[in-house]
Parts: C-alpha cells; structure tokens; sequence
C-alpha cells in the first residue's frame, strides 16, 4: 500500500466519520429548530379557534342603544372607539388630516324631529346587518359577515374600489385616504383601503364588550346576543318599543335604537 | 359596388407624430398623476368619505359606456345586414376596445390598492354587480378581438356574422351591468331604480355613435381618404334617433322619482337646487341634447357638415355631464337615515356633500381617454382597419342605378 492509499485510509477513519456524523446530526437538529420552532410557535400564538370555539351562527351579537340616556355633546363612546381602534390620531406631515377625509368609524348624531322639534342624540356606526349590501357588492368578497353576524373588512383582499362605501345606507364606512402612521397589532389598518366598527371583535371574541360600551357611563348602550333568549339585550328588546335604522331597507340591522 | 379595399394609414406625416407624441405625453402625465394620488393617498384628490367616487370614475363610466356603444355600427352591419356599415365595422370594433381599455386603466389606476388588480382577478364574489363587470369587460375584450380577426381574415369572414351576434348580446349585457352598479343601490336615493340599466344603453347608443362619428371623420380628414357625406348624414340622423331615446328615458326617469313624494327632496336637488342642477339643464339637457337635436334636423342646419360634428361633439359633452350628474350629484345627495328629523353630525349628516375635483384626477382621466386614442391611433396605422375610400360609389350598393336614373332625368 503506498503512503498516498494509507493517507486516504485514515481519511475514511471511523472516528473522523463520527466526528463528522455528529456535526451534520447537530447541525440538522440546529437547522430544524430555527426553521420549525418559529413556526410552532407562531402556530400557537396564531391559532385559530377550534370548531367548537369559533363564530357561530348560533349567536347574534347586537346592540341596542338607548337614546334616552345618551347625552346629547357627550362623545365617550366615539372617543373610545378611536382609541381602541387606532383612528384617534390621523395626522400627514404632523397636521392633522382636514375633516372630510377622516376616517369615522363611529359618530353621535343629533337629531331634532321637522314637526315635533323633539331632540335626540345617539351614536351610529356600523349597523351589523343580517342582509348587508357591503358584503353584497364587494366585487373580491373582502366585505364579509362573520357567522355571528359581525360584518368585518378583510384588509388583504379589499382592492379599495369603494363600492362598499356607496352602497352602505348608513355612511358606516371610511376610506383610509392617507398613510396609516401606527395601528394595533390587533386592528391592522393601511391606506386604499376600506374600514368601519367591528363590533371591537378582537375584545367580542375574549368575552368582553366593546369599547364603546364599557366606556358610556349613562350604560346607554347594550351588547350581547340577539339569538340567546336569557341574555340581558334580548330581555330588553322584549320588553321596550326599539327600531332600527332604515328598516324599511330591510336589512335587518343587529343595532337597534330605543327611544327614536 | 366595388370590393372594398382596406388598408393602413401611412402615419408618418408630421401631424401623425404630433398627435402620437402628445397622446403619449399625456399618458405619461396621467401616469404620473396616478403615482402621486397612489403614493400619497387619496387625501391629495378632491375625493373624500362623503365622495367617495369622483371625476376619475365619470371619465371611466363615460369611457365604458362609450366603448359599448361605439360597437354599435360594426352591430348594425353584421348583426342586421345592413350592407352601407360593413366598411365601417372594423373601426368600430377598433373603437370600442380603445376606449374600454381606456375606461378600465383609469378605474384601475383609482382604486386604493390598484396592486391589487390580481386579487381582483381571481377573488369573486358573484352576488357583486362589480364583480360580474369585471367577466363582462374581459369577456367584451376578447370577443370583440374575434370579431375584428374574422373581419380581417378573409378564410374567416364567414363567422363574422355570428361572431357579431355574440359580441351584440354580451355589449347588451355588459352596458346592462354598468347601468345596474347604480340601479343595485337601494340606500341612495338618486340611484335605486331600474331604469339605470335601458338608460345607460340607449346612452351608449349616443356618445359611442357621437365618438364613432368623430373618429371617423378625423380619420379619412387626415389620411386624406374620400368619406362620403352622405354616410355622415346617415350616421348623423341614427345619432339623432339616440340622442332623442336618452332624453325620453331621462324624462320618465324623473317624473317616476318627482310623482313619488318620498323621492321629492333628491329631485329638487338634481332639478333645481343645486350646482348639478345647472349642470343637467346647461350641459347635459340643453347643450347636449335639445341643441344637438336642431342642428341635426332642423331644415336650416341639417346638411351642414361643421353643425353635425359640432353637434356630435355636445352630445359627448352632454353625456359626459350625465354620468357627472348621476355620479357625484347622487352622493352629493345626503343619505336620509332619519326622515323625520333634522340631522347634524361631524361627518356630514344631512349635509350636502362638496367636492371639488383635483388636477390630479383630472389628469388621469385625460389620461385614460388618450390611452384609447393611442390604441386607435397605432391600431389604424398597423391593421387594415380603414377601406381606402368611403366615397358613395364604393360603398353604396346602389350608387350606378341612382346616377342611371338621374342621368335620364
């Protein structure tokens, strides 16, 4: 055996084949964890509910506001809607934005009646409509309702056309005119696109309320399920006269008004 | 009558590259409009929450009602044999793509997420009229490309005919989808009816006849190609029958709205309350039909070459203001959420909504309308989309037996 074919031999020595078997193993294991643990993880983080946990068409959340409570200047549950939802500060090149292309996800009206001069003030906002005619018109299905009746924007598939918009009765939705400077990880929000109340779901899908109802101190607004007989908004609506907005739409909206 | 002979434009005359040069200026210009509304949002246009569609989608509409409407003449020859508009099909068809390509591009340019044109391609909602639209435009696009192949392939002129019948329908039906993006919104109340849909068509009739016409004349002016004035008359008296459909549907139109009480308000606005108001009266009333109307018939002006184009040209106008009125006046409109009350809020309740359009939207709907002119343009110059010569004698059937019999007189 010449000293060329003993070198290549001891090349091929077991040890040294360990050595390098180790090292791929290692090297594998270490590969495997930086590329699947982030995975797992965001998995876990991500996760959708299971079947048994999510939206349901067994449950209707609504609303039924009182007018007679809600205070006419007070803007507590709008401002509450904005600070939750990442719409309260609305600036380009540090002015705030004018008036008329603000996002507005929720507003007080105040109304005083032509023939009888009573006044009124409530908030309006989305209505949740059984029928929307958002969901109907969006041209990609990015306007969809949930199964529990939340009618939501999917922010990645709306190619903001705006047809929504105009086919709305209750001018519920804005269009995001200018760059999103800030959102929550929670309420993702981006320019050219279409938004509007979302029943707050992200806090809705933790059992708790929106933010516009945890924040009205004269409790003028009530959330729950229209579905469930034993719940506090569905003892209420029997019990009191309440309309909806344009019901002669036949929409069906989930947020009902009393007092109007 | 002669075999037609078709051939392209020359196109290397001084006012050809002129004209070229600056439709391709303005395209570039409207492109640039269109990056710096994409760019910094919609908050640089005119366009805001309460108007929220704006002069870019009145040129767009306008552009894709014309676009259909422009297919009628190439219809009337293959679809109901008649044998004068044969010659003048090819241009039609040529037309009517030009100007949907440019209706769509200055739609697209518009959205918030125009990016996003492949989620809109392969995301389909099929209750959404919008989304029926965008088949029907494709759909427009590609039939009407057969169209014009089997015009132009000898070997396959004999499936023009059906072709044509086929590209008829789906024109119908696509002008139907564009009248019904306004007629399927039952909250506005300038909207919601169903005689947006016929209105939008016999509207189509009119401005795609009105530009058809227009082009043509252009065309055979230029290239210095005969066009027969008696062909023009012709067109110019089927444009007058359109223009007179228009205004009838507009009359019922609004007499339904003015007998129902509940729609009393929205009428006074569009008919007498308003800046729109003027606008329909002026523009798209007067202007743009009744003075049309006399120019075309009236004894006095009827065979008057220059009033006839002119008068072409107000009904582009008219309808241009039409679609203005229907599109930003209906949101101008406040929607009534409350009858019985007296609104106010810090987003526009019971106000009448302003807008003020921008040069940006200005310039891309410019823009769009010289993306058709483009099209058109280079379309003429590299098919045989023109015949050489339109004079009486070569293409009226009848042209050597009328000269007998007015020879013998």
């Amino acid at each position: 055996m010449t000293d060329h074919e003993n070198s290549a031999k001891n090349l091929l020595k077991a040890p040294d084949n360990k050595s390098r078997r180790k090292f791929i193993g290692i090297a594998s294991g270490v590969t495997g964890m930086t590329l699947l643990a982030p995975g797992i993880f965001l998995n876990q983080v991500a996760q959708a509910k299971t079947d048994a946990e999510a939206a349901s068409s067994k449950v209707r959340w609504g609303m039924l506001i009182d007018t007679n409570k809600c205070k006419s200047g007070c803007n507590d549950c709008v401002s509450a809607c904005a600070d939750e939802n990442g719409w309260k500060n609305q600036t380009r090149n540090n002015e705030e934005l004018p008036n008329e292309v603000r996002v507005q996800w929720m507003r007080k009206v105040e109304l005083k009646g032509k023939k009888t001069g009573r006044e009124v003030s409530l908030p309006v906002m989305c209505q949740h409509c059984e029928k929307p005619p958002c969901v109907d018109v969006c041209p990609t299905g990015a306007s969809f309702k949930r199964d529990d009746g939340i009618v939501l924007v999917d922010k990645h598939t709306c190619i903001g056309c705006r047809y929504c918009m105009m086919a709305c009765p209750y001018k519920a939705r804005s269009f995001v005119h200018s760059p999103v400077e800030f959102h929550d990880d929670y309420m993702p929000r981006g320019m050219g696109t279409v938004e509007s109340c979302t029943f707050c779901v992200h806090l809705v899908d933790k059992n708790k309320s929106p933010a516009c109802v945890s924040s009205c101190n004269e409790k003028a607004i009530m959330f729950g399920d229209l579905n469930d007989k034993n719940s506090d908004i569905s003892k209420r609506v029997s019990q009191v006269a309440s309309r909806q907005i344009r019901g002669d739409l036949r929409t069906d909206p989930g947020v009902r008004y009393q007092g109007l | 009558m002669k075999k037609l002979i078709y051939q392209e434009i020359e196109g290397k005359s001084t006012s050809y590259i002129k004209v070229a040069a600056g439709l391709i200026a303005t395209i570039l210009v409207g492109l640039l409009a269109a990056y710096y509304m994409e760019h910094n949002g919609h908050v640089v246009t005119g366009m805001n929450n309460q108007i929220v569609w704006g002069l870019p989608h009145v040129f767009a509409i306008f552009m894709i009602v014309a676009a259909s409407g422009a297919l009628n003449i190439a219809s009337i020859g293959s679809v109901f044999g008649k044998t004068p508009y044969k010659p003048l099909a090819p241009l039609s068809a040529l037309l009517s793509i030009a100007l949907l390509l440019g209706g769509l591009s200055i739609l697209l340019l518009d959205l918030g997420r125009p990016d996003r044109l492949i989620v809109a391609m392969t995301h389909f909602n099929f209750k959404s009229i919008f989304a029926w639209n965008i088949i029907l435009y494709n759909g427009f696009l590609a039939i009407v490309a057969v169209y014009i192949w089997t015009m132009m392939e000898g070997r396959f002129n004999k499936y023009t005919k059906p072709v044509g019948i086929a590209a008829f329908i789906w024109r119908l039906i696509l002008t139907t989808g564009t009248g019904s993006i306004f007629g399927f919104l039952v909250a506005r109340e300038a909207y919601d009816a169903a005689i947006m849909a016929p209105m939008f068509i016999v509207l189509s009739f009119s401005v795609g006849l009105a530009i058809y016409l227009l082009v043509l004349y252009a065309a055979y002016k230029y290239s210095d190609r005969p066009l027969s004035e008696k062909l023009i008359n012709r067109l110019k008296n089927l444009l007058g029958v359109f223009v007179g459909g228009v205004l009838l549907l507009v009359t019922i139109f609004h007499l339904t709205n003015l007998y129902a009480a509940e729609h009393s308000g929205v009428e006074h606005f569009t008919l007498n309350g308003s800046s729109y108001a003027f606008m329909f009266w002026v523009f798209q009333i007067f202007l743009g039909s009744i003075l049309p109307l006399v120019f075309f018939y009236h004894p006095a002006f009827a065979n008057q070459l220059k009033l006839t184009l002119l008068g072409a040209g107000l009904v582009i106008v008219g309808g241009f203001f039409q679609i203005y009125v229907i599109v930003i006046g209906g949101q101008a409109y406040p929607l009534e959420l409350f009858p019985e009350y007296d609104v106010s809020s810090s987003f526009y309740d019971g106000e009448v909504a302003l807008y003020f359009p921008s040069l940006p939207e200005m310039l891309l709907g410019i823009g769009g309308v010289a993306i058709a002119g483009v099209i058109v343009l280079f379309g003429v110059k590299l098919l045989k989309f023109l015949p050489v010569s339109l004079a009486d004698k070569d293409i009226d059937p009848h042209y050597n037996s009328q000269n007998k019999v007015a020879n013998k007189k």
